[in-house]
């Protein structure tokens, strides 16, 4: 295969590139190791759009995350994923610490962040009423925000697929050698342009071509999900002011009415170590219990962890840092944020280094995954007219339905696993945990995609659900 | 679309169906049984070991059996359902939103209504064990449906944590296929299943149940590899070296039901923080005038018998509240508990409206051998009852009679005694 722009990587910042890209001539394509977009350190993150007042001023961090926080509410209009406004308080639990709140308040005016404010405890108290008596003041960022993760991610990519990019799934990059017109990947594709967006690999990649070497640290951060019935517990994303004893944990509400508690951050030693800890969402517990005194743990329907690619070199690696060779590298948080205006500003540089015009064709929307709770009952009377599958609902807690199952193992980035169904829907991210709607989902993959249900996966090809037939024969009528 | 009916009930399992036909053999014959699955019998239809029925029907039935039975005289009472229909929500003046693909979203507004949606099994993400996330662990219905419905194994080499009565038949059923079942881990000091389902399943093929145990680590990114067992202490808390590591490629949860009580929720209807039901008087009716509760949404039940003969009444009530025969309460008396009582159902009870014979069924926080059930009326002890062992797998029942109690009656009183 011949491309202008191969990426590596289909993460959030992958996916970014490869949308920006699309907007202009180029043959551009993306090669993931996994089966799907966003299963990597995209997947398992806070959701935060950060407004921006974290960053040290005048870093590709700062830069970028403001930038970024800008680009995102325009994005979810454009292509339709899921994104709130929802403001933001930093919590001081200590009057000693006021002017670390001060401090803060600084940085945020040196990056430009709008309307940040410092508020005291009665107003805090007034907005969050479950936030501890022992709040002192908080510095208040209205414009930060909260995204889905996978709804961003899979709209970018989905959006850049319409337009033309090509996605290879389920190989790994194995070999990249230096050809004379740009690159040879795999002995397969050839590339003018190589982008480097391999998240905690992104380092291997990194070294082989520029001089100045780099390391990623896989820093884990675990997190608890709370259940949509007790969603009231907050509306602003709480953060704690960061003490000598460390950052502390947020708490969340995220777009889909859940509660998200988490992460702590804690190195691990390989790249795959995912895995939650007993310590670890012990930490959690307690760290969180500081921000909110009696939450209800009888309500967590999930505990997970991501990994951070956290580079050496404390700042983003973004640019061309070899010739044609492009790093978005060691994108840490607040990376999801930042993500767009990455995408945004590699992609110029690439189109200024290709002579790209731009794409004739280009299609500037998406159509959003149909929520039939959004919907009115004629609305929704008139859709399952269309289609009755959208009058089936499959996954009971959040009332997900079969026509939107089969909408994302249809569009032009489809699902090609359970959890791709479950990041493009919804179905199995409720309470019962897919307890109910596993089998459904398995059955309409099956009749969908023509597959045999011993096929399906839960990731990627080493996650199947069924080892074989209960029986082997009776399927077939044979004796 | 937009129609009345006198009643509707929510759920075509084994509460529904008995509800249904207690409500039409007592009068009622506009009702209507809304079900959310391709067919009526709920949960039995995956149940295909037997052991269903004997309180009942006097012998040992099949799930589908049993609920076969109960399907057939729906079906000769003509009494109207509607499958592949869910219910969205039920509104304030008891109207009930539900969707299907062939009607759209319908409104029915009911006189009274039937809850009787059953429950679901408690999810591996809300244990919070420790470890990885993969493909491979099935809660044990899931991997009974599986299974029994659609003929795929989940695994070969198995491990259960938890020992609820589906957990217990599952062991059974995986090993009847050529599975392997390493262990069954209890975390508490007792099984959460029934004698006989130990006996049956676990005992008669040699699978070791652990109590005191759990699941403390999950390891393998994709599909499961293997977990780690440890014992806990007496706090729950695993206790260092006692772990062990279990290779398999499945593991099944059977870690508690809980009864499936969001649509009561957003109607409005109290519910218990302990049974995690709606909390109803001597008539299985809800706070909410006209809203009955019966089978697994009320409280879990272990055996199915026990669901029909608590749902038939619900559909007797119902069918009285309907056509107007039941009295004004008087005076409803709380039921109290204490010692290792949990609750009862009902909640309360009005002497004026209860049967003669009232069934309090309840269920124990602890293993009680050799000891006492007693019920104080007006601190006047009527009930004291002996039993070798009463464990919290089984629920228990006393029968109070209505000569015992007077409208001058002020408390009602149900405990536990240490032999």
């Amino acid at each position: 295969m011949d491309v202008d722009v191969l990426i590596i990587g289909a993460g959030v910042v992958g996916s970014a590139i490869a949308y920006y890209l699309a907007k202009t001539d180029l043959k551009v394509a993306v090669i993931e190791k996994e089966e799907d977009v966003c299963t990597g350190t995209s997947k398992a993150n806070s959701g935060i759009v950060h407004a921006g007042f974290d960053a040290i001023p005048n870093t590709l961090k700062a830069k970028f995350n403001v930038e970024g926080a800008n680009l995102i509410p325009k994005l979810a209009k454009l292509l339709n994923f899921e994104y709130k406004q929802n403001g933001a308080l930093v919590l001081c639990f200590d009057e000693k610490l006021r002017d670390h709140v001060e401090d803060l308040y600084q940085r945020g005016i040196a990056n430009g962040v709008k309307d940040l404010k410092i508020i005291e405890k009665d107003e805090i108290l007034k907005r969050e009423p479950n936030v501890s008596e022992d709040v002192v003041c908080a510095l208040y960022a209205p414009t930060s925000g909260i995204v889905c993760p996978f709804g961003m991610t899979i709209a970018l990519a989905e959006n850049a697929a319409d337009n033309g990019v090509q996605f290879i799934f389920n190989e790994a990059v194995e070999t990249i050698q230096r050809v004379q017109d740009g690159w040879k990947v795999n002995d397969r594709y050839h590339a003018k342009v190589l982008v480097n967006a391999a998240g905690l690999y992104a380092d291997e990649i990194h070294n082989q071509f520029v001089d100045q070497k780099m390391n990623i640290t896989p820093r884990r951060g675990e997190y608890l999900l709370f259940d949509r019935s007790v969603g009231n517990l907050c509306s602003h994303t709480l953060f704690q002011l960061p003490t000598e004893k460390g950052k502390g944990v947020l708490i969340t509400p995220t777009v889909h009415g859940n509660i998200l508690v988490g992460p702590n951050a804690q190195a691990v030693e390989t790249k795959e170590n995912v895995n939650t800890t007993a310590l670890g969402q012990e930490e959690i517990r307690s760290k969180a219990q500081i921000t909110i005194k009696h939450l209800p743990f009888n309500q967590v329907i999930r505990t997970f962890s991501g990994l951070r690619a956290t580079p050496n070199g404390f700042d983003f690696v973004v640019g061309q840092t070899a010739d044609h060779f492009y790093d978005a590298a060691g994108i840490e948080s607040p990376g999801l944020s930042s993500a767009p205006a990455i995408g945004k500003w590699i992609a110029q540089q690439i189109s200024e280094q290709l002579d790209a015009k731009d794409n004739p064709h280009y299609i500037a929307t998406r159509k959003g995954f149909i929520d039939v709770k959004q919907l009115s009952d004629e609305e929704w009377n008139d859709l399952i007219q269309q289609d009755p599958a959208y009058g089936i609902i499959v996954c009971r807690c959040e009332t997900i339905t079969a026509g939107s199952i089969q909408d994302a193992l249809t569009r032009s980035l489809p699902a090609r696993s359970l959890d791709g169904i479950k990041r493009r829907v919804r179905a199995g991210m409720g309470r019962c945990q897919a307890g109910f709607c596993l089998p459904r989902s398995m059955e309409i993959m099956q009749e969908q995609l023509g597959i045999s249900l011993e096929d399906i996966q839960l990731t990627n090809s080493h996650s199947k659900l069924i080892t074989s037939k209960v029986k082997e024969g009776i399927h077939d009528g044979k004796q | 679309m937009e129609n009345n009916k006198q009643l509707v009930i929510i759920g075509g399992g084994p509460a529904g169906l008995a509800a249904a036909i207690g409500a039409k053999q007592a009068g009622i014959d506009d009702l209507l049984i809304l079900e959310r699955d391709h067919c009526l019998g709920g949960i039995l239809n995956q149940c295909i070991h037997n052991g269903f029925g004997l309180h009942t029907f006097g012998e040992e039935l099949t799930g589908p059996e049993y609920a076969w039975r109960y399907i057939q005289q729906v079906k000769d009472l003509e009494i109207p359902y509607q499958l592949d229909s869910m219910v969205l929500d039920i509104s304030e003046d008891k109207t009930i939103r539900y969707v299907n693909a062939t009607q759209g979203v319908c409104q029915v507004h009911a006189q009274a209504i039937i809850l009787a949606m059953g429950c679901r099994e408690r999810p591996f993400g809300s244990l919070s064990i420790p470890g990885y996330r993969p493909a491979g662990i099935y809660s044990a219905g899931t991997a009974q449906k599986l299974v029994n419905i659609d003929g795929y194994m989940p695994g070969k080499e198995v491990v259960i944590l938890g020992s609820g009565d589906i957990g217990l038949i599952m062991a059974r059923r995986m090993t009847f296929e050529g599975a392997h079942v390493h262990t069954v881990a209890e975390r508490l000091p007792y099984s959460g299943g029934l004698k006989r389902n130990i006996v049956q399943c676990l005992d008669d093929f040699n699978i070791p149940l652990q109590l005191s145990h759990t699941v403390v680590d999950v390891h393998g990114k994709d599909r499961i590899e293997s977990v780690t067992i440890a014992q806990v202490n007496a706090n729950n808390l695993p206790i260092a070296g006692t772990e062990q590591e279990y290779p398999c490629d499945t593991l099944l949860l059977s870690c508690g039901l809980i009864p499936e009580n969001e649509l009561s929720a957003k109607a409005g209807i109290q519910l218990s923080k302990i049974t995690n039901g709606p909390i109803v008087n001597e008539l299985l009716e809800t706070n909410k005038e006209g809203v009955f509760a019966c089978g697994n949404v009320l409280h879990v039940h272990d055996l199915v018998d026990f669901v029909s003969q608590e749902a038939t009444k619900a559909g007797q009530n119902a069918a009285q509240y309907i056509l107007n025969h039941l009295p004004e309460t008087q005076h409803e008396i709380p039921i109290e508990t204490s010692g290792l009582i949990r609750y009862t159902v009902p909640f309360s009870i009005d002497p004026s409206r209860m049967d003669d014979k009232q069934v309090i069924r309840f269920r124990l926080g602890n293993v009680l051998k050799n000891g006492y059930v007693n019920v104080y009326i007006d601190d006047k002890r009527i009930i004291h009852q002996k039993k070798m062992i009463r464990t919290p797998g089984e629920m228990e029942s006393i029968v109070l009679k209505r000569e015992w109690l007077s409208d001058a009656t002020q408390s009602i009183r149900i405990e536990t005694e240490v032999a």
